[in-house]
């Protein structure tokens, strides 16, 4: 083969993958809204999105997810209060401070990322639940405190790598600008690389947050399974993603159920959709900011 | 006139190394105080490491180490009694790229006062209007401070540098390559600058360029391959260079 059919070749191999994800995409698309449809004929949206009661399999049964989606709120929100911090702060050390400890820490912060979500869940009721329950002498240790504190822990390395890369990404000529000044690194780094990371570092708190809310396995295992609307960061909760899966082998195919949780699915996808949206917007200011792109 | 007087930096045998890999040669040569010092040399001879090292700029360099001593004003500027930060507010610098900061034309230049502790918004404002005129960019930007400085133009971005440089009240600028990247109006701009700071200021300049150092030094050092080869008045070291490299230089013959 000659090298200009070879290359040919390897474009279309190349635009094949890459266009594959948009088929992917499209089908996802095609099936939650397809699945979701049977019930949006028989309950109106407000109902379903705005209703406090879910119960599947009552006659009548109720199909309102605000209990779930207050559950997943509850979560995410004690999870982000417990990563950003843990993670942002991570990454500045990472950048700015570590030496030589840098080569082991991010390993080790790496190696957190790459624990699979069912290992967490099983450090999440073996060991946090019950040392929860004790210590705060709670009535159960499977709550959205448990939940928040494993899964805030389980978006620290992503947060912390996706921070750091923002802080890269300042360029290193602002950092000398700002010393030659009489800047110390403190200032340099408080007055000058966060503010010019900020917009990157806020892509990566959401890219944390949309983890977190698509998260499944570890709230299913530790977050107590109630759909109740929580009284307290406390209370056991079912966030969405919990709720698919646990109910989804149980609700007979074509059932008013089955659709039910597809709707679900389709709320989940449509609200971490806009968050990834945001993210993207915001990066892009990001690089027009620091005049990486024009 | 006795020169000695007048000596403002003196670099006093001065080795520096990146690792393994040493960049400066017992460097020994005196910037004189309110003249512009030019230094000249093809690429990687170490003009740049040199100016660096006379505000501390190399520390942040890793595995880099210095021999020998830079005095200014009668002492080393490595020695443990000195600050770095008051060494830097004392000698400011551009660089050869321009590099605002992606805030306020009005920020940038006021940031240097912000982090020294200046709390009077006032003396605050007068002195970024001050710095602006001297710069030589007010009239372009007096009705835009609050603009983003990453949409002045290149030339304009450099004399913005200049302006944050100055509100500092440096008694000493490094100008490190500022014309390089910038079309020859801007670079005419920075070298009347040039000419007009030094009434105020003592003046370190490296250049590529060396019609630039023949049009506003009043002394100029040659560097080749680390070492200084030769240094002295520009009008001298021009029409009758002492040494065969530097003629060799000056005449194009490498470079």
């Amino acid at each position: 083969m000659n090298l200009h059919a070879k290359e040919t070749w390897y474009r279309r191999l190349f635009a094949v993958t890459a266009f594959s994800t948009l088929i992917f995409l499209a089908g996802i698309i095609v099936t939650l809204f397809h699945g979701a449809w049977p019930l949006f004929r028989e309950v109106n949206v407000i109902d379903f999105l705005a209703g406090r009661a879910w119960y599947p399999t009552h006659t009548p049964p109720e199909w309102g997810i605000l209990p779930l989606i207050a559950g997943t709120m509850t979560v995410t929100a004690g999870a982000m209060l417990i990563s950003v911090p843990l993670g942002v702060g991570s990454a500045l050390y990472l950048y700015e401070i570590a030496g030589k400890e840098k080569h082991f820490i991010k390993p080790l912060i790496e190696i957190l990322a790459g624990i699979p979500s069912v290992v967490y869940g099983f450090f999440g009721m073996a060991v946090a639940a019950p040392f929860i329950r004790n210590f705060l002498d709670l009535p159960v240790g499977l709550c959205a405190f448990t939940a928040s504190l494993i899964l805030g822990i389980m978006a620290v390395p992503f947060i912390c790598s996706l921070t750091e890369d923002a802080l890269r990404m300042v360029p290193k000529s602002f950092r000398e600008a700002s010393l030659a000044l009489g800047a110390s690194r403190w200032q340099t780094l408080v007055k000058v690389i966060v503010p010019a990371a900020g917009s990157g570092i806020s892509t990566a708190v959401i890219l944390g947050m949309s983890r977190i809310i698509g998260e499944t396995m570890t709230v299913l295992m530790i977050s107590g399974g109630a759909a109740v609307i929580p009284k307290s960061i406390f209370s056991p909760v079912r966030p969405m993603t919990s709720t698919i899966a646990a109910e989804m082998g149980e609700a007979a195919m074509g059932s008013l159920h089955y659709h039910a949780l597809f709707g679900i699915g389709l709320v989940l996808f449509l609200m971490t959709l806009l968050l990834n949206i945001t993210a993207e917007f915001i990066s892009r200011r990001f690089r027009l900011k620091l005049g990486l792109t024009q | 006139m006795d020169k000695s007087q007048n000596i403002r930096i003196r670099v006093d045998e001065v080795n520096f190394f990146y690792g393994p890999r040493q960049i400066l040669n017992r460097i020994s040569l005196d910037i004189f105080n309110q003249c512009v010092t030019a230094i000249i040399g093809p690429s990687g001879c170490g003009k740049s490491t040199l100016i660096r090292l006379f505000n501390r700029m190399n520390e942040l360099v890793p595995h880099s180490r210095l021999e020998g001593k830079i005095i200014l004003d009668g002492e080393d500027i490595n020695s443990s009694l000195r600050n770095v930060v008051d060494i830097r507010k004392l000698v400011g610098m551009v660089f050869q790229k321009p590099n605002p900061f992606p805030k306020s034309i009005y920020e940038n230049v006021a940031y240097g006062l912000e982090v020294n502790g200046v709390k009077d918004k006032l003396f605050i404002e007068e002195k970024v209007t001050d710095s602006l005129k001297k710069a030589a960019l007010w009239d372009e930007v007096k009705d835009r401070l609050e603009e983003s400085a990453l949409r002045l133009s290149g030339g304009q971005q450099q004399r913005l540098c200049i302006a944050r440089c100055l509100a500092v009240e440096p008694e000493v600028i490094l100008f490190d390559e500022p014309c390089a990247s910038l079309d020859p109006i801007s670079t005419k701009k920075i070298e009347e600058l040039c000419w007009e700071l030094k009434k105020d200021y003592t003046i370190v300049i490296v250049t590529h360029n060396l019609q630039q150092a023949a049009r506003i030094a009043d002394y100029t050092a040659f560097l080749y391959l680390g070492e200084l080869i030769e240094f002295g008045e520009t009008d001298k070291l021009f029409t009758v260079p002492q040494n065969k490299k530097t003629e060799e230089y000056l005449t194009g013959k490498f470079g």
